[in-house]
């Protein structure tokens, strides 16, 4: 919404200043966008009279200028064919940005003759395309005054950005009623409402259809005898210095009013119509409609339309018709003064994507009584600018009922609000932004004024009350808490959550967020797809589905590290899988990528690409920091199928899946397009079982007096035979006395037969009360062989 | 023996240790003096033969001069062992500036260490935090928040919708974190103290918006709590947040359908030479940078969220946390956050060591 300064005080009497005005606005809740003063930016330009002209010795074409500048008098050397002695012109002195040639004024010589300063063109001030030579002025333009101020736009813009609940500030009068509220001058009374007589019936009627359609009440008024020509240069200025093309003095009210007093009109060139009443009525759908920005629109059932006969005039609320406009020509009109539901326009102007000052101060609700003072104000104007005569008003429908009171208690404006005002000003602030309050014993009714539908409860008139009373003048209280301590601010699983991500970037992983989104023919890679995931709106077909796994998201992105030069990478994200749209259906996932090296090529070792046991490592990680059981944890071969079948696994506690991890499948890295290997993993943690509530104290901690005894052992197994088989039999060979067994080699190759394999285990041995005979360390040994052998079906190495 | 002949033995003895030049000569030495036929060893058996104070006397004698060729023994041990030490030291050596064997770790993403950041400063002030669903239902994002159906906010250009399932309202990505106050409301009873950070979804993407982002919310409902509370808890917030006792806090009155009255928030900042700092820079008009909405919570949203109206009251406040992040940390530019491009996840992010926290600083 834009306004200038000068438009403002036609309503708001006040001294105040551009920038008070502006600080105001914000303070009061009209945040303002951006503050234009063509008058600061002109403001060295000023009138100047060229004193003599005379050839210059040296050019055909130049003159020799002195010029008084009111500062003074300068040398110019001047190519203007319309520069002269005795003339009133436009002076930019040496220091000047030029606008329209985007240069910077030096003193220079032209041609031998010393020149400081420049008598400029309105093309050369960014005026105009106006070149045909200097500007001339009137003689009796003052010297040294700006020249903004002579053209009539030394005027500051202001533009405020409208919150959608405040339609009585789409006028500049409702601007400045808020002004006045907070202090800032005497709003002045509104007089242009007083009736104009008319002189006739007028021709032309209004009819509502019943077909539901978003008009409830219009008013409208016949004008005869016109001549449109231009609008007077004041009003022209106006609406130049918002934004806005002067076009012709009826279409220009019409603009103007809306501006002026958020009032939208509307005048159908009467002799252009057909039929002697105009139809408010729903479009049919597929009606076709040819706007005035000479654009055909196809209109539906929900859209309302202003029908002469079966042709759409104007869509209400949003844009008049081309056919029935106003020409220099038109010499009668029939002017339209109406309500339309704020809804059915802004859905109506969405889905056709038109914009216009209508929509924007209909959609956000027009003051009622507006259709009757609109139609008065606009009147006066038609017949000032036109001449002419008007017919008595006629009209459709009825005004709705708007009005309404709210209660405040008074100690509201403390207790919610936070500060203190005395009952008298709270009523005072009200009166100002035009409320009637009628003041009881402790509260008030306030009777809501018909340009505020945005009023509707006691919180409502708290922050009337509270900004124009000024936020800045509540105290800031901080909170307090019940106890001196805090309680702890997050739950057991949150703080989990936090320990996981913490323990896999220690892990060597770094964190990526990525979206929660994939396209879904990715998606479908990650099991089967359910249909409930795909977005109706996607911004792009590599965005139309909720993931189903995070692990593809973190492939792609490794594969563009990948593209950049970086290919070794470790990625992790905690964060949602969705299996469906439910709330149920969402899922906590820590997941993570190795991608190439896990460990580079160095000095001192070899490097090694990752596989699938760096993502098994990574798993037990997060597991072991989200405080799983990990030594109860089990290890299936049943990854699913976007994993390598031979090189993945599934670690779980009985059916519960705790995660998933190995190589990632090669039809999958195919279908990311991204270059293999990789490896990955996924931790449920939503799977994981509740922390049982144990209190912090650990068992006591049991110290063996007697050192323990290591004992080697190498068994040649089947080679398919499974490292944790063998582990697990020699661990449970004797559980009070073995304590811990280790794996320190794998070997397969010479001395091992084909089909064969050498696993060779160290296993430890508690002695807890007497150091173990040499009997009793061959009775274990003996126990874990006979074990591993019963398990694997594996022999001691020979 | 006469005691010349002690003196005697005992020189030449303490000359034979001096000039022992290996560890091997040392030991020659001992034993030709203090072993089974060393000299002072002989002349101990010889006492035997005096008699009286004479071998009392000479006895003594002997035993100062063994005393005295051990305390040299050890001495010129320890000496012959320095330089043995020091003459292997002179050949160990290793190139100490080769690069030490790497230790790989990782980082966290400015979003989770921004959160837990937010997270220790309204725990201290007794907020708990609270969690809801991505995949949102039309009530909780938009109906219970006062959002009427005809609010542009719901149409397609800014929310997105899944497809549904049947004939129920589809599903939309909640735009806000608000629909947790619901959730939160729903479940709970005032006294209510929470934050909900989370993801967010707007079908917006360009320079400054991605279509996925992160906002944390504060709800607070009690009997008392009224507008001076909601500044004192942002202010509090934000000083601390940006880590600037002074920092410019200013409440501007604004509209949002869920609160009434309803203010944003502008923070102090310089735009000075084209970059951005928060801080106290005076308060022109240029040195204001809007950061969150806030206001008290509306009467009809408290309703929705089956809470008395007419006897509980409260305030809320929301703001994008990747957006704090990049004001606090210097981030320029918020589709990075998004893209897990190593180096700038190394570059911005945080060791995982560093767990936010009031009591040792943020």
């Amino acid at each position: 919404m834009k306004f200038t300064l000068g438009w403002l005080k036609d309503h708001l009497e006040t001294e105040a200043s551009v920038g008070e005005i502006v600080e105001t606005l914000i303070e009061i809740g009209l945040e303002v966008d951006t503050v234009d003063d063509p008058a600061a930016e002109l403001s060295a330009f000023r009138v100047a009279h060229v004193v003599s002209a005379e050839q210059h010795p040296d050019a055909d074409r130049l003159r020799v200028c002195r010029v008084d500048t009111g500062d003074g008098t300068v040398q110019v050397v001047c190519g203007a064919p319309n520069a002269r002695a005795g003339m009133k012109g436009v002076f930019a002195p040496v220091g000047t940005w030029v606008p329209g040639i985007e240069v910077e004024l030096k003193a220079a010589k032209i041609r031998g003759i010393e020149s400081s300063g420049m008598l400029v063109s309105e093309r050369e001030m960014g005026l105009s395309d106006e070149h045909d030579g200097i500007i001339d002025l009137p003689e009796d333009a003052p010297i040294g005054v700006p020249f903004a101020e002579v053209l009539g736009i030394d005027d500051p813009v202001i533009d405020i950005e409208l919150t959608p609940n405040r339609p009585d500030c789409t006028g500049v009068r409702g601007i400045a009623r808020d002004l006045a509220a907070a202090g800032l001058g005497m709003l002045k009374s509104f007089d242009s409402a007083v009736p104009v007589a008319g002189s006739y019936d007028s021709p032309v009627n209004w009819e509502i259809a019943g077909d539901g359609n978003a008009c409830s009440y219009v008013v409208g008024r016949h004008f005869k005898g016109l001549t449109n020509g231009p609008a007077p240069k004041w009003l022209q200025d106006r609406l130049r210095a918002v934004g806005l093309r002067p076009i012709s003095a009826l279409v220009d009210v019409t603009n103007y009013v809306s501006l002026d007093l958020g009032r939208p009109l509307h005048v159908f060139d009467a002799g252009k119509l057909k039929n002697k009443t105009l139809t408010m009525r729903r479009a049919r759908d597929g009606e076709d409609f040819m706007a005035l920005v000479e654009k055909e629109y196809t209109l539906d059932n929900e859209m309302t339309v202003i029908g002469d006969g079966d042709t759409a005039e104007a869509l209400a609320g949003v844009m008049g018709g081309l056919e029935s406009s106003c020409t220099e020509e038109t010499t009668e009109v029939f002017l339209e003064v109406a309500l339309f539901d704020p809804v059915s326009v802004a859905t109506t102007g969405r889905k056709l994507q038109m914009e216009s000052d209508a929509r924007y101060r209909f959609e956000r609700g027009v003051d009622p009584e507006s259709a009757e003072w609109g139609a008065e104000v606009a009147a006066r104007l038609i017949l000032e600018f036109c001449g002419g005569e008007t017919s008595m008003p006629t009209s459709a429908g009825a005004m709705p009922d708007w009005q309404r009171s709210v209660e405040l208690r008074n100690d509201r404006v403390a207790t919610l609000g936070g500060v203190d005002v005395p009952a008298e000003r709270q009523a005072e602030i009200l009166e100002a932004l035009g409320f009637e309050t009628e003041r009881l014993n402790g509260r008030m009714n306030a009777a809501v004024p018909s340009w505020r539908p945005d009023i509707g409860g006691e919180a409502d008139l708290v922050e009337e009350i509270t900004r124009i009373h000024g936020f800045d003048r509540i105290a800031p209280v901080s909170l307090d808490r019940d106890a001196a301590l805090p309680a702890v601010a997050i739950t057991p699983e949150q703080r989990r959550t936090s320990t996981v991500r913490r323990a896999l970037a220690a892990n060597g992983l770094d964190e990526a967020v990525t979206w929660s989104f994939m396209g879904r023919a990715h998606a479908e890679l990650f099991g089967e797809f359910s249909e409930t995931l795909l977005l109706a709106n996607p911004i792009s077909s590599e965005l139309d589905a909720m993931r189903p796994s995070i692990l593809g998201n973190l492939l792609l992105a490794a594969g563009r590290n990948a593209d950049r030069g970086f290919a070794d990478v470790g990625l992790f994200e905690l964060g949602p899988a969705y299996q469906d749209a439910t709330p149920d259906g969402q899922q906590l996932v820590a997941a993570g990528v190795r991608h190439g090296h896990v460990q580079l090529a160095h000095w001192s070792d070899k490097a090694r690409v990752a596989d699938a046991l760096d993502a098994k490592a990574d798993a037990l990680a997060a597991l072991e920091a989200a405080g799983a059981p990990a030594a109860n944890v089990q290890i299936s071969r049943d990854a699913p199928d976007w994993y390598h079948p031979g090189r993945s696994g599934a670690l779980r506690l009985g059916k519960n899946i705790l995660a998933y991890f190995g190589e990632v499948h090669p039809a999958v890295l195919r279908g990311l397009n991204v270059r293999g290997p990789a490896v990955g993993f996924e931790v449920f943690l939503d799977n994981l079982p509740p922390r049982k509530d144990k209190g912090s104290s650990r068992l006591p901690l049991r110290l063996e007096s007697l050192q323990p005894v290591r004992r080697d052992f190498a068994f040649l197994v089947n080679a398919e035979v499974q490292a944790g088989d063998l582990l697990r039999a020699a661990r449970g060979a004797d559980r009070d006395v073995i304590t811990d067994v280790a794996l320190f080699d794998v070997y397969e190759g010479k001395n091992v037969e084909e089909g064969k394999k050498s696993l060779a285990i160290q296993a430890t041995l508690q002695p807890t009360d007497a150091t173990f005979t040499d009997a009793e360390i061959e009775e274990f040994s003996a126990k874990i062989v006979a074990a591993v052998e019963k398990a694997t079906g594996g022999a001691l190495r020979g | 023996m006469t005691a010349p002949d002690i003196s005697e033995l005992q020189e030449s003895l303490l000359a034979e240790v001096a000039s022992a030049d290996s560890l091997d000569a040392l030991e020659a030495v001992r034993v030709s003096a203090l072993g089974k036929k060393g000299a002072i060893t002989a002349q101990m058996k010889g006492l035997g033969a005096l008699d009286g104070e004479a071998r009392k006397e000479a006895g003594q004698a002997l035993n100062r001069v063994k005393d005295a060729v051990q305390a040299a023994i050890g001495a010129r041990q320890a000496a012959l062992d320095a330089v043995a030490l020091e003459a292997r030291l002179a050949h160990e050596t290793v190139d100490v500036t080769l690069p030490p064997r790497p230790r790989l770790e990782g980082h966290l993403h400015p979003v989770s260490q921004v959160t837990e950041e937010c997270i220790a400063i309204f725990g201290e002030m007794g907020f708990t935090v609270a969690e809801g669903p991505d995949i949102e239902d039309d009530f909780h994002n938009f109906t219970a928040l006062n959002i009427p159906p005809e609010h542009p906010a719901r149409q397609m250009h800014d929310t997105f919708y899944l497809n549904p399932p049947d004939d129920r309202p589809a599903p939309v990505l909640r735009t806000h974190t608000s629909p947790v106050q619901i959730r939160t409301m729903e479940t709970s009873k005032p006294p209510i103290r929470i934050i909900a950070p989370g993801r967010t979804y707007r079908s917006d993407s360009d320079a400054t918006h991605t279509p996925m982002f992160h906002q944390i919310e504060a709800l607070v409902v009690d009997e008392t709590t009224h507008m001076g509370h909601l500044k004192g808890c942002i202010i509090d917030f934000c000083r601390a947040f940006f880590d600037i006792p002074d920092l410019p806090v200013r409440f501007r009155p604004s509209h949002f359908p869920f609160t009434e009255p309803s203010m944003e928030v502008d923070i102090g900042c310089s735009r000075e030479g084209g970059e951005l700092r928060i801080g106290n820079f005076g308060e022109g008009a240029d040195n204001w940078l809007e950061i969150m909405g806030s206001g008290m919570v509306h009467p009809k949203v408290l309703e929705y969220g089956g809470i008395d109206p007419t006897k509980y009251q409260g305030f809320a406040f929301g703001m994008g946390i990747d957006r704090i992040a990049m004001l606090k940390y210097g981030i320029p530019d918020l589709r990075t956050f998004f893209d897990a491009d190593i180096r700038w996840l190394r570059h911005y992010g945080f060791v995982p060591l560093a767990v936010p926290s009031m009591v040792r600083g943020l």
